[in-house]
């Protein structure tokens, strides 16, 4: 596998390992997370994917060495990801969100149409049947940042930005789609909400989506939504 | 057990924050000044990384149900318990029924109040830092308020001989503080002319070469927009030499981030785990003391420090705290003979 290394400060190095967005560097990125969660080097404190990179904070003092930790950290680091296949890579998750689309879910459903001169049912079917890919999570805790949306259903921000975005919230910006895991101001369109959590602060992992997953949006009526809302509190 | 009368302008629970979690995107958190933190604890003969309160600017009002083990490290606040002032960067015996306040802020922004024992609360993700925005953490998730009670745990072994030799001093007071200090090299990061030592960062090249100049040559300004996320810092604009497409990547402690408009964000424990400006810096983790005792208002100038100095400050930094744990034990065996 070929890539970069740089430091990201006196205890991170930065794995660069493309320069686009795209499905094949998304998998490397891939390959090098689950490579590092399953080494755990004990001088790792954590790894942290982004779009095209994999950043690496290390503990500099668990680190033998007579010359710079950094130098070690390269050293080893380099030594297994040269011998990294990106051609095995694994079948992505597939995760499956369930929408309650329009109404007080989705109050921008009508805009996101009209603009794209669409009926609400087609934009759904659009936005449903799209194969969509989690890049990374950022920005908030459990936030994917989602690629593979259908241009045809793009919308651009709201001007005036909702003080209150209601967690779950399914929403578009420009040619992105996303869903809100906790409440936030924001200026996506609003085209429906989950009832599934995608903020877990008291599971093993916090995030229901990890980067790499692939996403299936499944529309559900109201009753249904209602149904998940009360087996959450069982 | 500790009952909040007042609560100051923002009190917060805060340990080393939570590593393992930024890959979901739940932030890192903790301490702004580590340094300050990790005295306070050693003070009070805990493990570096238990929760301390972190006080800002304005301290709280305290009361104390039983006999504490405190230290108070970090900016000045003026604290005094029962009317009398108490030194920073020393083991203070607070006894039964006594009040602690805070007065005006002299140096600094933040100060760490360490307890022997700690503070009982439930880990989240490893970590009993305070994350205020998801609401998880600390106490309750939230800064403390007025009528908050903190319940206090079991002090090491080594707590109960500083509590012993400072009680032989006690003197019907109602509170005694140890005679000696920390060394002055750790205690300095409050200081009125802050020279902070920064790395280029990954985008440095990016920025014009007038910018990168200015960056190192002239001072910024702590904008009133400043908090645990980042420090909005107003000085010089900084340019890029051409619109680049950067796409979101890990940041750090410490990241000088430079939005389109030209002025410097500095990240600090509350930022986020990913970020889409060009970082044109990195600040030494040796200074992140020095920047997060800054407060709106104050100045700061940066000099430039290699990548590979500063790794080797990183390493010095621990030696000295290290002995300087050392010291602390072999200081009170002597006394409690």
């Amino acid at each position: 596998m070929e890539f970069k290394l740089q430091p990201l400060g006196d205890n991170s190095v930065i794995i660069e390992l493309g320069e686009d967005i795209s499905r094949d560097i998304q998998q490397k990125v891939n390959k090098v997370s689950s490579f590092l969660e399953k080494k755990s080097f004990d001088w790792v404190i954590e790894y942290v994917p982004g779009f095209t990179t994999v950043a690496v904070f290390y503990d500099p003092c668990k680190i033998e060495t007579n010359t710079l930790p950094y130098e070690q950290v390269c050293e080893k680091l380099s030594a297994h990801l040269e011998k990294l296949d990106v051609e095995q890579g694994a079948e992505p998750r597939v995760v499956e969100i369930p929408v309650c689309y329009g109404g007080e879910f989705g109050p921008d459903l009508e805009e996101v149409a009209e603009r794209n001169e669409l009926t609400p049912e087609e934009v759904i079917d659009i936005h449903s049947n799209g194969e969509y890919i989690v890049y990374m999570i950022g920005f908030a805790p459990g936030f994917p940042y989602i690629g593979g949306m259908d241009e045809r259903i793009a919308a651009p921000r709201r001007k005036n930005p909702r003080l209150k975005i209601p967690a779950g919230s399914v929403g578009i910006a420009g040619k992105q789609t996303g869903v809100y895991p906790i409440e936030t101001p924001g200026g996506w369109q609003l085209i429906g909400k989950t009832p599934r959590k995608l903020f877990l602060p008291e599971g093993d992992t916090p995030s229901l989506l990890q980067a790499g997953d692939q996403i299936k949006f499944v529309p559900i009526t109201e009753e249904e939504f209602q149904k998940w809302e009360e087996n959450k509190n069982d | 057990m500790i009952k909040i009368t007042k609560p100051g302008l923002l009190t917060s629970v805060q340990d080393f924050g939570r590593y393992g979690y930024q890959k979901y995107g739940v932030i890192a958190s903790g301490v702004m000044d580590s340094t300050a933190h990790r005295i306070a604890n050693l003070l009070v003969g805990n493990d570096e990384n238990e929760a301390t309160l972190e006080l800002t600017l304005l301290g709280p009002d305290m009361e104390f149900s039983e006999d504490t083990l405190i230290s108070i490290c970090g900016g000045n606040l003026s604290p005094s318990i029962n009317g009398k002032r108490v030194k920073l960067w020393r083991s203070v015996l607070v006894k039964a029924g006594s009040k602690l306040k805070f007065g005006g802020c002299k140096t600094g922004c933040r100060a760490y109040l360490a307890v022997a024992g700690g503070f009982v609360l439930p880990e989240i993700m490893d970590s009993k830092s305070t994350y205020i925005r998801a609401g998880i953490g600390g106490f309750n998730g939230k800064p403390l308020q007025a009528d908050d009670e903190l319940t206090l745990g079991e002090p090491s072994e080594f707590a109960a001989q500083i509590t012993e030799v400072l009680a032989a001093e006690l003197d019907g007071q109602k509170f005694a503080e140890m005679q000696w200090t920390i060394a002055s090299d750790f205690t300095s990061t409050a200081v009125s002319k802050p020279k902070v030592r920064v790395m280029k960062g990954r985008q440095y090249d990016w920025f014009t070469q007038d910018s990168q100049m200015k960056l190192f040559t002239e001072s910024f300004d702590v904008t009133s927009q400043s908090d645990r996320m980042g420090y909005r810092l107003k000085g010089p604009e900084l340019q890029l030499e051409k619109e680049q497409e950067m796409l979101s990547e890990a940041v750090n402690f410490g990241t000088i981030q430079v939005p389109s408009e030209g002025n410097p964000i500095v990240l600090l424990a509350d930022r986020q785990t990913t970020g889409g400006y060009p970082k044109i810096g990195q600040i030494a983790t040796v200074d992140l003391p020095i920047m997060a005792q800054l407060k709106p208002g104050d100045k700061v100038q940066f000099t430039e420090v290699s990548h590979e100095v500063a790794q080797q400050l990183y390493l010095d930094r621990e030696k000295q705290i290290h002995q300087l744990k050392q010291g602390i034990s072999l200081k009170i065996k002597q006394e409690s003979k």
